[in-house]
């Protein structure tokens, strides 16, 4: 199978979805002018293939989200691009007040079918463009939020997500763009809401996501070669949150970690612990832990954003730590 | 404010007690240290004493009212204080919470049954399920998590070394539950019904027959037990013992065979450590302490007393702690530092005319000691038949803990300094 970039992999998809379908249609900051497409060149050449239908918009998220729930009401299928997720802030109302709402409160008669596409994560990027928010959008009723950690999971989740009909918050990672991983040349769809183990092992489950899923895998070979068999569950959606995995992971491990890059308090770990904790109680053999973002605005300097930061050595930390019953 | 008395635990396996009675009624003022109650466990009665100052404003539970460990039988509070009166009677709705003027706390507070963190076991969820599937006493169970916190692995480890073992082809994995033993789920004693031809009248088990019920089965099931008997001469014991009791009869203090028994088996434990020690699934816990139990029969049953420190005790300690202990005891009016603990038991059969009898091992204990009767008996001295004073003891061993050899070793010790008594004194 062909090994493609998680950027690649995103701008397949939505070449496919637009070939497929007139009305999917692109906006964002320079999502035609700059680099060729986009910040992060996900939609490079695709406003030279489908001439009109990928537009660059004023520096405005606010419009750039309003106008695309407008549209997506009219009948068109909106793919918004937010530069960072950090500015999907000024755009909030927007998203939680009139993207998630329009269709319960219409009775379904409207329907808001949108992606807002956006990347979280870091990169010398400083303490205002630094952030995760996976736990806001996902603790909002009728709005589905999807992580991809890898090429393939992105490819078939944003193509599922563009065919949905309800708004979609599809969390990138500015980490994982050039990453790279196999995706076959022919057609496929993942179904938003189903988790998937990313690998199989016997002492610890590992719930994670995103950048931390790659994090997690890494950490994994490093355990491995102490006799450790982690296993991932990497949840893909985090709105509706799949648990079934994790929890037939954690009745057979009966330890449990949780890793987000995000912060700790108030964050998806949390709920993911106390959910777990609430069915699989008599399975437990520790508390369940948590691996999470030091909770700081993000340092400017490379040496601080690391210290601040989750990676596989905290993982490892961790799984020791509870394989040696210190949790 | 007022202030919830709840039903104190008084020992590891109490779980609910009986109100006796009530020393106060509604109305009274009670004053800090004054005792208000009487409770009744299966091992004994205790009074309990207010922890504040007030006005015996609601008995929630009544006489005769079994109440569950940690739930409120009454409240003390000021006299114009509003003390919700609406709870339900117990007497009527008995399996109801009553409602509570503050929330119950976390841990009983009482005056005299002293409730320590170190009573309650520690043990993961899981690792509590499998216990409660398989049977495990928890108790027994060392754990090797952080503040001996007792996982999975702890009790599988205590169920694999527990289980004969099987014909190990492949070591099991430690995730892996070992193939069922019989499960050792402590069944009353079933016997089989009676004929149908047969009448009678079924007893009801008090909560004393409960007890014994429960742990003997589970110390049957649980401990391979291994038995060896020894015939001590006693004639200077007695002897010695009769100038001992004539020498202190003015101090009231009467020293008793049983007495010598402790004594001798504590200096031989000292000796012996592996048999002061309990079989702890993974390992063999030594004990510091010489804590040796003694069993005493007392009406519709039996308990067992705790001598502490009996190594470092004299003859005349042990016997006037024994003589208390033992009244307490008789009299259900034990403390709850009067049992528990014990490394090791002594059950002494000999005022009844018993030429001897085997013992069930009081669990955690390694062993316990099997005492019967001294008696005039025909023995072989110098090639010459003579009649000495003869008693014979036996031992039960807990094979997982210790071997044949060890404890014929540590009973010929025991039988030793029995008939060299000087020992016991010096």
């Amino acid at each position: 199978m062909p090994e493609i970039t998680y950027r690649e992999a995103l701008k397949r998809a939505l070449r496919e979805e637009m070939q497929r379908d007139p009305t999917v249609v692109i906006w964002g900051e320079d999502v035609v002018a700059y680099a060729g497409g986009g910040a992060y060149g996900v939609t490079a050449g695709l406003a030279k293939e489908f001439p009109g239908r990928v537009r660059d918009t004023p520096i405005a998220e606010e419009a750039i989200i309003g106008i695309g729930i407008g549209a997506a009401m009219g009948g068109l299928r909106t793919v918004c691009e937010i530069m960072t997720v950090n500015f999907t802030l000024v755009a909030w109302d927007q998203i939680v007040n009139h993207a998630a709402k329009q269709s319960h409160m219409f009775n379904g008669q409207i329907k808001v079918p949108m992606v807002i596409r956006t990347p979280n994560g870091h990169g010398r990027t400083a303490a205002t463009h630094s952030q995760n928010f996976d736990a806001w959008f996902a603790s909002i009723p009728s709005l589905k939020v999807v992580a991809p950690a890898t090429p393939y999971d992105a490819k078939g989740l944003l193509k599922t997500a563009i065919r949905d009909d309800d708004p979609v918050v599809f969390l990138e990672h500015l980490q994982l763009y050039s990453t790279r991983g196999e995706v076959p040349d022919e057609e496929y769809l993942i179904p938003i809401g189903e988790a998937d183990y990313k690998r199989r092992g016997k002492d610890v489950t590992i719930v994670t996501w995103g950048r931390m899923t790659v994090e997690s895998l890494k950490a994994a070979r490093i355990l491995a070669e102490e006799g450790i068999e982690v296993e991932i569950v990497d949840l893909r959606t985090l709105r509706p949150l799949d648990l079934s995995l994790a929890l037939e992971s954690v009745r057979k491990t009966n330890r449990m970690i949780v890793v987000e890059e995000g912060w700790r308090t108030g964050g998806l770990g949390a709920e993911i612990a106390a959910s777990v904790q609430e069915v699989a109680f008599n399975y437990l053999d520790a508390p369940i832990a948590r691996v999470a973002g030091l909770e700081v605005p993000m340092p400017y300097a490379k040496n601080l954003e690391r210290a601040t930061l989750p990676f596989a050595e905290d993982v490892v930390a961790a799984v020791r730590a509870m394989m040696q019953n210190q949790y | 404010m007022a202030t919830n008395i709840t039903m104190p635990q008084m020992g590891f396996d109490m779980t609910e007690g009986t109100i006796a009675a009530w020393l106060k009624k509604e109305g009274d003022p009670v004053t800090r240290g004054e005792a208000i109650a009487e409770i009744e466990t299966d091992k004994t009665t205790i009074q309990i004493e207010a922890f504040s100052d007030g006005i015996l404003r609601k008995i929630v539970a009544q006489p005769g009212q079994k109440v569950p460990v940690g739930e409120v039988i009454a409240i003390i509070a000021d006299p114009n204080e509003v003390v919700e009166a609406a709870s339900p009677s117990p007497v009527e709705q008995p399996t109801q919470t009553p409602a509570l003027v503050t929330p119950p706390a976390p841990t009983p507070v009482t005056a005299s049954g002293v409730v320590t963190e170190s009573d309650r076991v520690i043990a993961t969820p899981v690792a509590r399920r499998i216990a409660q599937e398989r049977g495990v006493d928890l108790r027994l169970v060392k754990g090797t998590g952080p503040e001996g916190r007792i996982t999975k692995a702890d009790v599988e480890a205590f169920i694999l070394s527990a289980t004969p073992a099987p014909t190990k082809v492949e070591p099991p994995a430690p995730v892996v539950v070992p193939p069922p033993p019989p499960v050792p789920v402590p069944t009353p004693v079933a016997a089989p019904p009676p004929p149908v031809s047969v009448s009678g009248e079924k007893q009801p088990l008090t909560r004393m027959r409960q007890t014994i019920a429960t742990r003997m089965v589970a110390s049957k099931q649980q401990v391979p037990h291994f038995y060896i008997t020894v015939s001590v001469e006693m004639d200077a014991a007695l002897a010695l013992r009769e100038q001992i009791n004539a020498a202190l009869q003015a101090e009231g203090v009467k020293v008793s065979v049983n007495d010598m028994v402790i004594r001798a088996a504590a200096l031989a434990l000292r000796r012996f450590p592996n048999l002061n020690a309990s079989f702890a699934g993974d390992g063999i816990q030594r004990h510091d302490q010489v804590n040796v139990g003694v069993a005493v029969s007392v009406p519709d049953g039996l308990v067992t007393v705790t001598v502490r420190d009996a190594d470092k005790k004299s003859l005349r300690q042990i016997s006037l702690e024994m003589a208390g202990l033992a009244a307490r005891a008789r009299e259900g009016k034990m403390q709850p530092a009067d049992y528990g603990g014990q490394t090791f038991t002594i059950s002494n059969l000999g005022m009844y005319r018993v030429d001897n009898f085997i013992a069930i091992v009081n669990q955690p204990d390694a062993a316990i000691l099997a005492v019967a009767t001294a008696q005039p008996a025909p023995v072989v001295r110098e090639g010459q038949i003579v009649i000495r004073t003869m008693m014979n003891m036996t031992l039960s061993g807990d094979h997982r803990v210790t071997d044949g050899a060890e404890a014929a070793q540590f009973l010929n010790e025991i039988k030793r300094l029995l008939e060299n008594p000087w020992g016991l004194v010096l």
